[in-house]
């Protein structure tokens, strides 16, 4: 079958390697129809991830049809349409009881600070992603959901993770009715967030980036205002004085480990790795927050360290919430957002790439090329 | 584990100021107050270990399943053992990792040589979108690194 195969930082390309294989009595084999690049995979193809090992096969995002399943699976069957979401979870463990599907205790190996997740790194447990024309879902009785009939399959394959990150970043912002939210990224997730925060009450949202034609995007999109932080001299203080010099309510991280904006974030994390990657958004969200506020975070940082501004996390009492999104845990709820018509995910695909030319799509994506927001990649095995 | 002798629920005040609804990871997580009970679930069973897999030393046993792929081998393999004699706490373990990527990516291309392909590093890397989309910057780029070449080259010579 044909795979996503990556090469070191920089370097994919699609590959032809063994069929997966059903290797726990819980698993099910999954034929993919639509997978997604996300802004996480940058985060590998960049090598910032530690233990990403060449050969692996990256992708968490996908939907696609029961091939096989094990003796064990009995909440889905051969020929099921379903979505996947990018956790492996267990079901069973005192974590995914309580909800918290991302932090699994029985599907990470590896390391304990993350979940498992699949195609992330054997950081994330070593599996193999989606970015293929099949893929081994383990746990299958517990993360894969049937698609509604009538759902049509690009709104799917981003109920996987895009709308439930964009929407946990804005429930764990705490929002109350007549709430500031200020949302930093207008990535997939941070146009999902700023769109989520009207959901919870907001008054005013307020998204920040630095390539305009997401910023145009996300204007329209998510209906809040837009700025280019290129043109501020200083961020923290525009956002100051927008908000009668008190600081927003609540600010979202949607950037993660990979911002630009700071020089000396950008060169102690992105150029010496000397941290996980530049913190610079979320040193931005602490200090663009009023006392008292929340910072919610689902930009994603390596496990080491970062550079972050926690003296004013705790003299400015602020409340910072971050977590991988639970998937299953917001399915029910977004499922129903989405075929009310609430919220189009679909809208925000703006390139269909045959999985043969993965290599191209990568750096369309990591370069923000061709006015690129969301990228699914299709297989040929889609029918 | 070192266990609490004394019994902590004799202690003046003990539990006075209890308040279940502070549960400040609300609405992530749907609190049970199952915590303390957290070792004592239904496992599913083990899925069988026929690779090597390196572990986190902060888990007492492998979880129940896990990715089968790319068992460690090779220097980077060598680089990534010593690595998981460390918890995730030390820097003796992250730093060690991200050098074995490093090093696995050449023995990615020793690979490749040794399997008769000569890696298309022009097209892994998408230059095909790259010519099309970028091509100022691409060109620009292109052109410095021709101009820094030759200056080199002729640096070099005068030296000579
Ligand atoms: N927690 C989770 O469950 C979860 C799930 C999915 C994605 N993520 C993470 O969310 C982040 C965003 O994902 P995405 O798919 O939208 O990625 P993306 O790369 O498409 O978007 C990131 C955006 O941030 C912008 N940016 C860079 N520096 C900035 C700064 N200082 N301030 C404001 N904006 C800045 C970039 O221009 C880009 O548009 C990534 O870190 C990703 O790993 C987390
Ligand atoms: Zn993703
Ligand atoms: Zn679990």
């Amino acid at each position: 079958m044909l795979a996503m195969n990556y090469r070191g930082p920089f370097r994919v390309r699609a590959e032809q390697r063994p069929m997966p294989e059903i290797l726990h009595p819980e698993d099910a084999i999954v034929r993919v129809t639509r997978t997604c690049i996300c802004g996480s995979d940058l985060h590998l193809y960049h090598g910032m991830v530690p233990d990403t090992r060449v050969g692996s096969t990256f992708g968490h995002e996908f939907i696609g049809i029961i091939e096989e399943v094990g003796p064990l699976v009995t909440n889905v069957k051969v020929g099921d349409q379903v979505l996947v979401p990018f956790n492996i979870a267990c079901g069973k463990c005192n974590f995914c009881k309580q909800g918290l599907y991302g932090n699994c205790h029985e599907s990470n190996t590896m390391a304990t600070a993350v979940g498992g997740i699949f195609g992330y790194s054997h950081t994330a447990g070593g599996y193999n992603g989606g970015q293929a024309e099949y893929v081994r879902v383990p746990y299958a009785n517990v993360g894969p959901t049937v698609i509604p009939p009538d759902m049509d399959p690009d709104d799917a394959v981003l109920l996987t993770d895009v709308v439930p990150t964009g929407y946990q970043a804005a429930e764990m912002g705490g929002i109350k009715e007549g709430d500031t939210v200020v949302v930093f990224g207008a990535g997939p997730i941070g146009i999902m967030a700023a769109r989520c925060a009207w959901f919870f009450g907001a008054a005013r949202v307020i998204i920040i980036d630095h390539v305009d034609y997401r910023l145009e995007f996300a204007k329209n999109y998510a209906k809040c205002e837009a700025y280019n932080f290129k043109s501020m001299a200083d961020p923290v203080l525009f956002l100051k004085k927008t908000t009668d010099w008190f600081g927003a309510d609540v600010c979202i991280d949607c950037v993660g480990c990979e911002a630009e904006g700071n020089a000396l974030q950008t060169f102690t994390g992105k150029i010496t790795l000397m941290q996980a990657g530049a913190a610079t958004a979320l040193q931005w969200a602490i200090n663009s927050v009023k006392k008292g506020g929340i910072v919610s975070v689902v930009g994603v940082y390596g496990p080491p360290f970062n550079y972050v501004p926690i003296g004013n996390v705790l003299n400015k009492g602020i409340t910072l919430r971050a977590n991988q999104a639970s998937v299953k845990r917001l399915l029910p709820k977004l499922i129903d957002h989405v075929q009310s018509g609430r919220l189009s995910p679909k809208d925000l695909i703006t390139h269909r790439v045959p999985l043969e030319e993965i290599a191209d799509a990568y750096n369309i994506f990591s370069k923000k090329l061709d006015e690129c927001i969301k990228t699914v990649l299709i297989p040929s095995t889609k029918n | 584990m070192k266990t609490n002798s004394i019994d902590y629920k004799s202690i003046p005040g003990w539990g006075i100021d209890i308040d279940p609804e502070n549960e400040p990871t609300y609405p992530m997580k749907n609190y049970t107050g199952d915590d303390h009970k957290r070792s004592v679930y239904e496992r599913s069973e083990p899925q069988p270990v026929n690779i090597e897999l390196l572990k986190s030393n902060e888990r007492p046993a492998f979880s129940m399943v896990f990715g089968e792929s790319i068992p460690p081998s090779g220097l980077s393999g060598m680089i990534r053992r010593y690595a998981f004699k460390h918890s995730e706490d030390r820097y003796r373990h992250w730093i060690p990792l991200i050098l074995a990527d490093r090093v696995n990516a050449w023995e990615g291309i020793v690979d490749d040589l040794k399997k008769g392909t000569i890696p298309n590093i022009f097209a892994e890397r998408g230059m095909k979108s790259e010519m099309k989309y970028n091509a100022g910057p691409f060109a620009k780029k292109a052109l410095t690194t021709v101009a820094v070449g030759i200056a080199l080259y002729l640096l070099c010579r005068k030296k000579k």
